[in-house]
């Protein structure tokens, strides 16, 4: 047994190198194949997986550490002065991520097979959703910044690509734009951040920094550091959608389903909170960094789910859950507890693309209609559906003993210990996001049918969907559990073991507010005892702000337009108009004086130019024939002469 | 090494051959016309790619010379040789020209003339300023570049916002001008160097006479400013600028690929295998400046790219725009930044030739190059559509295609000497991904156009730029070392001198 685990852990290079291999190959060969290029990605995928198991347990039987990882790496590039490594890092921490990150991926993988039948992209889409696992798998496993930064980027282009996989759609297009700019506003900052650590400390590495950082603090005090780290931080910022760089994350919807459950819900989009996981030490280390986490993080995981409350998209819907739940994970690494982010990280990977991928269903069924108040009464039409997403909203609303309860749990209980603002307005947050869940949940399945039941006849998915749906549903039931028993947190962890313990006024308190919250949604939007609108109509101008998003999008856009596009036509205006004039008008000037600049100025300057050549090439006829007095005197003619 | 083979000048004859060899073509054989040109730019590409990979690493310095003295009374030799500094050059060269001939392929009118002029003197004469080691020849074969540039505009161009008449003309206008001080600075140096009856042109001996103490600072300075001004306008340096657009725009696509893609880096070349390796005092108080003007660059023309409509535009403020991060990194004046600087300049060309090689084919096929007439070419034209988001993520320095690494280089060694400047140049990036995604959206995607539908894919002669060219962005992205291995050991030697001025610098109090 120890063998094959050897073997894993000294082929765990190749866990990002088989889905790029399958996307070079369905790219290269596979092109006109649906058959081949989703056996390719789905076979790469799934030989990553069972490395990935392969290196976790590993990880767990030699007892990798944080602190002790498990390091292969070769140069990438080096000049004299600066030196950068490709590799792999195992520690507990990639440990989980590669096995989440390809588990969710694999699973995708074989939905899509059912939800994207009969779409002419298909090998496209599977090339696509390669290149992204291979990405996603790159910056998991990063040795140093550099490479961290390289798939950051990558997985920003898949995703780019992905938003924009209906290209013939005007929206699917800006959306891609939208998201890739979005993204590179906060990549500006954690570019910076990363040449401030190569200058500071000479190397980029993981390891090394996580020893020179600490003796530079007490050298140097934490002020500049500081204030890298928040520049590091943008980038997360942007990658995981926190305020104000969330906009993208919504309207990355306009992507396939799958796509927006695997790379938008389960993955890509934790790829900031696993930064800042990875940099840890960085901001362990800087007391006021990390309550700009915190803070970041507990806003915006408010913030999303007040503007949850009032959409119509189902899609949408689950985007600001997902940005509100990354707020969580980031609070909980402002409030210094790792392990209840990285647990979060976990659970709400695999709910929240079982959400994603019931709501697939839903859309898969009727057409793409995504107007929760269009829907209504599915049920009984889709009850494996319903029951998937139902296990969804209990696990993301914190009812045990569902796999968000325990993770979430930890989190409320972290943010307790350090801030009493901050775990009341998490606690608030927990219960609102159980409310627009179920108000989510009952407005699809419940209720009369608001789409034309004579003609549409919703049925589930082909095998591969439902399939998936239930390892989903199962997982989302299980995690929190198994993580909390097995003891997720004496393995991912920072500093000592963390023993897990169910606060239980906490949980209590929580799971109470979510249960009335979930009561609540009931009687306005499942029984119909209430009615919206008038809920609505009292909230008034808050209801405006929520349903608008806060304007958020159209600072953006008028920033954009009045500022950016301004400035562009006014320096335009000004190369056109004064640095080209000075040009033209010394031309003038030239043309009016000289003869020879006249006749520049008449087009006749092929004959200038020919005879300017012909002087040039008898002038060294000449010099080297009539040697060193000829020369001098050309020298001097030559630099006066023109 | 000297003796053997003279492969360098085989690389210098070969267009020149094959342009001689269509010279006696009969006028009617049009299509044998471009098989020559085609053989032989494939040969000097080969022969290229063989010295490339041949270089010595451990040997270093000059390899494959040649020298053969020319005019002994003046100090001209006919010498040649390349380092880690011209490699890249000279092969990145090739590849253009190469691709160039194909992009070419569509030619119509008067194809014997456009060939020669193309590979005689044009080719010829931007790859002979890489292969000299001697500067007087580097002169006569920038100068021979002019001519070529010039008809090759006013005949084969087109006229949009400017007629092409106008714009063959302000290139080549500030060609010259720009010469001209170059001419005037280096003989300066010529002169200064040694005694006469010692002069040399030889580059490494006049770098050896500022290392003996010949070149005092208060001639450095005034000396290096000449160059600065025709390297810098040759560079596109704000505000010697505005050539590059109007030019690219009127030129036709072969000129462009060339113009953008090699001829701008004889400036950036220039700059550091004179500037900084014989005048390194000179360039130690121009740098601030040089760092400043990069900085313009780098910002001013991304602004103007985000308002630009025609695509050749809109490629061209961009170029302006990354030249700045040449004009960067050779202003840290350390051995990081420069390196970062030699492979951009590399960089950039192969990225800068496949954009115009592609905005020339959509053109040819539309007849337009407005980005609004444009839209969803996706559909019709996938492999021009694939070549396009190549070229587009590499100018936007996508990590995986060839300008991250080189860019992140330039970063680096600048950050250390400008922290402030390096930070408003990292800015770029975002303003880089703004206009470049509005392109690739506004040309590429969108609904189908039907009025399109009847258009070819690129495919036979077009597909070789994109092949070639989209290879070596991917090539030398996924493994930077191929270049940034060369570019560091061009630049190692000069890691003495600047260490020497880093210690001036701090000797005389410095800036």
């Amino acid at each position: 047994m120890m063998n094959i685990f050897d073997t894993a852990l000294q082929l765990s290079w190749l866990i990002p190198v088989l889905p790029a291999a399958a996307f070079i190959v369905i790219m290269a060969v596979f092109r006109a194949s649906n058959f081949f290029s989703a056996a390719a990605a789905i076979a790469a995928m799934a030989a990553s997986f069972l490395l990935s198991l392969g290196v976790a347990a590993k990880t767990l039987l030699a007892g990798f550490t944080r602190d002790n990882p498990f390091v292969l790496k070769v140069t990438w590039f080096e000049v004299p002065g600066l030196h950068i490594d490709m590799g792999v890092l195992i520690d507990p921490l990639s440990a989980l991520m590669i096995v989440v990150v390809t588990l969710v991926a694999l699973l995708v993988e074989i939905y899509s097979l059912g939800y994207m039948h009969g779409d002419g992209g298909f090998p496209r889409f599977f090339a696509f959703l390669s290149l992204f696992g291979a990405s996603m798998l790159g910056l998991v496993v990063a040795v140093n910044f550099l490479q961290m930064f390289v798939f950051w980027e990558l997985v920003g282009l898949s995703s780019y690509l992905l938003i924009g996989y209906y290209f013939y759609k005007i929206s699917a297009r800006e959306a891609a734009k939208k998201a890739f700019i979005t993204t590179r506003a906060g990549d500006f900052g954690l570019l910076l951040g990363i040449l401030a650590l190569q200058i500071m400390f000479g190397t980029l590495d993981f390891a090394s920094l996580d020893t020179l950082i600490p003796k530079y603090v007490k050298e140097y005090g934490d002020a500049v550091l500081t204030v890298v780290a928040l520049l590091i931080f943008l980038g997360p910022v942007g990658k995981s959608g926190q305020f104000p760089l969330h906009v993208w994350l919504p309207d990355a919807m306009e992507g396939p389903t799958p796509v927006s459950a695997l790379i938008h819900a389960a993955t890509m989009v934790v790829a900031g909170v696993y930064l800042v996981a990875r940099a840890y030490l960085l901001f362990h280390t800087l007391p006021s960094a990390l309550a700009v986490v915190a803070w970041v993080g507990g806003f915006t995981a408010f913030f999303a789910a007040a503007i949850a409350l009032t959409q119509r998209e189902i899609k949408r819907i689950l985007a600001y859950s997902t940005v509100s739940q990354l707020g969580y994970m980031m609070l909980a690494l402002g409030v210094g507890s790792l392990t209840a982010s990285m647990f979060h990280l976990m659970t709400h990977a695999f709910f929240k693309a079982l959400m994603f991928l019931a709501a697939g269903s839903v859309l898969h069924a009727l057409h793409d209609r995504a107007d929760i108040f269009a829907l209504g009464g599915l049920k009984k039409y889709m009850p494996l559906t319903w029951a998937a997403m139902g296990i969804g909203v209990l696990a993301i609303a914190g009812i045990p003993p569902f796999a968000g309860f325990f993770s979430k749990d930890e989190i409320l209980a972290a943010a307790a210990g350090v801030s009493l603002p901050l775990f009341a307005l998490a606690t608030l947050t927990a219960a609102m996001t159980a409310f627009y869940m179920a108000r989510m949940f009952f407005a699809v399945f419940y209720g009369q049918p608001r789409w034309d039941e004579a003609h549409e006849h919703p049925h589930e998915g082909p095998w591969p969907m439902r399939a998936v749906l239930v390892v989903l549903a199962a997982l989302a039931v299980t995690s929190g559990a198994a993580g909390y028993f097995l003891h997720f947190g004496e393995w991912v962890r920072f500093g000592p073991p963390h023993h897990a313990g169910i606060d239980w006024a906490i949980a209590g308190t929580s799971t109470a507010l979510s249960v009335l919250a979930i009561g609540a949604a009931w009687l306005l939007y499942g029984s119909g005892r209430w009615s919206p609108d008038t809920v609505a109509a009292k909230a008034g101008p808050l209801y405006t702000l929520s349903f608008h998003k806060f304007y958020v999008d159209e600072l953006y856009l008028w920033f954009d337009r009045t500022v950016v596009d301004s400035l562009g036509r006014i320096l335009a205006w000004f190369d056109i108009k004064v640095v080209d004039g000075v040009v033209n008008g010394c031309g003038r000037l030239a043309e009016a004086g000289g003869d020879r600049l006249r006749r520049l100025q008449t087009g006749q300057v092929q004959h200038y130019a020919l005879i300017f050549f012909a002087a040039i090439f008898l002038l060294v006829v000449w010099m080297a024939a009539a040697g060193p007095a000829a020369a001098k005197a050309a020298a001097l003619w030559g630099g006066a002469g023109l | 090494m000297s003796a053997g083979f003279p492969i360098l000048t085989t690389i210098l004859v070969a267009p020149v051959l094959g342009a001689l060899a269509i010279v006696l073509l009969p006028r009617e054989a049009r299509q044998t016309v471009k098989y020559v040109a085609a053989f032989a730019m494939g040969t000097a590409l080969m022969l290229a790619l063989y010295c490339y990979f041949a270089y010595d690493f451990v040997r270093g310095g000059m390899q494959f010379t040649e020298s053969v003295p020319w005019v002994p009374e003046l100090g001209v030799t006919y010498a040649m040789g390349v380092d880690g500094l011209s490699l890249p050059m000279v092969l990145l060269t090739a590849l253009i020209g190469f691709s160039a001939v194909f992009s070419s392929w569509g030619t119509e009118e008067r194809v014997k003339e456009f060939f020669v002029l193309l590979l005689l003197l044009l080719i010829a004469g931007v790859v002979g300023t890489f292969l000299t080691r001697d500067l007087f020849i580097f002169l006569l074969f920038y100068e021979l570049v002019v001519i070529p540039i010039y008809i090759l505009v006013i005949l084969w161009g087109s006229s949009k916002r400017v007629t092409k008449e106008y714009a063959g003309m302000k290139l080549t206008i500030y060609l010259l001008v720009g010469s001209a001080f170059l001419l005037v600075g280096v003989l300066a140096l010529y002169i200064q160097a040694y005694p006469p009856g010692e002069r040399t042109f030889l580059m490494e001996g006049l770098a050896a006479a500022a290392a003996l103490g010949h070149l005092p600072e208060s001639f450095q300075v005034p000396v290096f400013f000449l160059l600065l001004l025709g390297f810098g306008s040759l560079i596109s340096m704000w505000p010697f600028h505005s050539w590059s657009p109007d030019g690219y725009a009127g030129a036709p696509t072969a000129v462009s690929m060339i113009h953008a893609g090699v001829l701008k880096k004889i400036g950036g070349y220039g700059l550091i295998r004179l500037g900084i390796a014989v005048l390194p005092l000179g360039a130690k108080y121009w740098a601030p400046a040089i760092a400043a003007l990069g900085v313009v660059n780098v910002l001013y023309a991304a602004f103007i790219a985000i308002s630009q409509r025609d695509l050749k535009y809109v490629v061209g403020y961009s170029s302006v725009s990354h030249m700045g991060f040449v004009l960067i990194g050779i202003a840290a004046l350390n051995v990081v930044g420069i390196s970062g600087a030699v492979a951009n300049m590399f960089a950039h060309g192969v990225m800068s030739a496949l954009f115009f090689a592609l905005i020339g084919y959509l053109y040819g096929q539309t007849h337009t190059r407005n980005m609004d007439e444009l839209g969803g070419l996706a559909h019709q034209m996938p492999y021009a559509a694939t070549g396009l988001m190549l070229a587009g993520m590499a100018s936007l320095g996508l990590p995986g295609l060839i300008s991250f690494v080189p860019e992140f280089t330039i970063f680096v060694g600048a950050f250390a000497r400008f922290p402030v400047l390096s930070v408003l140049a990292v800015a770029g990036i975002v303003l880089t991904a703004l206009y470049t995604l509005r392109l690739l959206a506004n040309v590429l995607f969108g609904p189908r156009q039907v009025r399109f539908d009847h258009l070819p894919d690129t495919g036979g002669p077009a597909l070789v730029p994109l092949v070639v060219l989209g290879a070596v962005l991917v090539v030398f992205g996924v493994f930077p070392a191929l270049l940034m291995k060369m570019a560091g050991s061009g630049v190692a030697p000069l890691a003495a001198i600047l260490d020497g001025i880093a210690l001036a610098a701090r000797m005389g109090g410095g800036l």
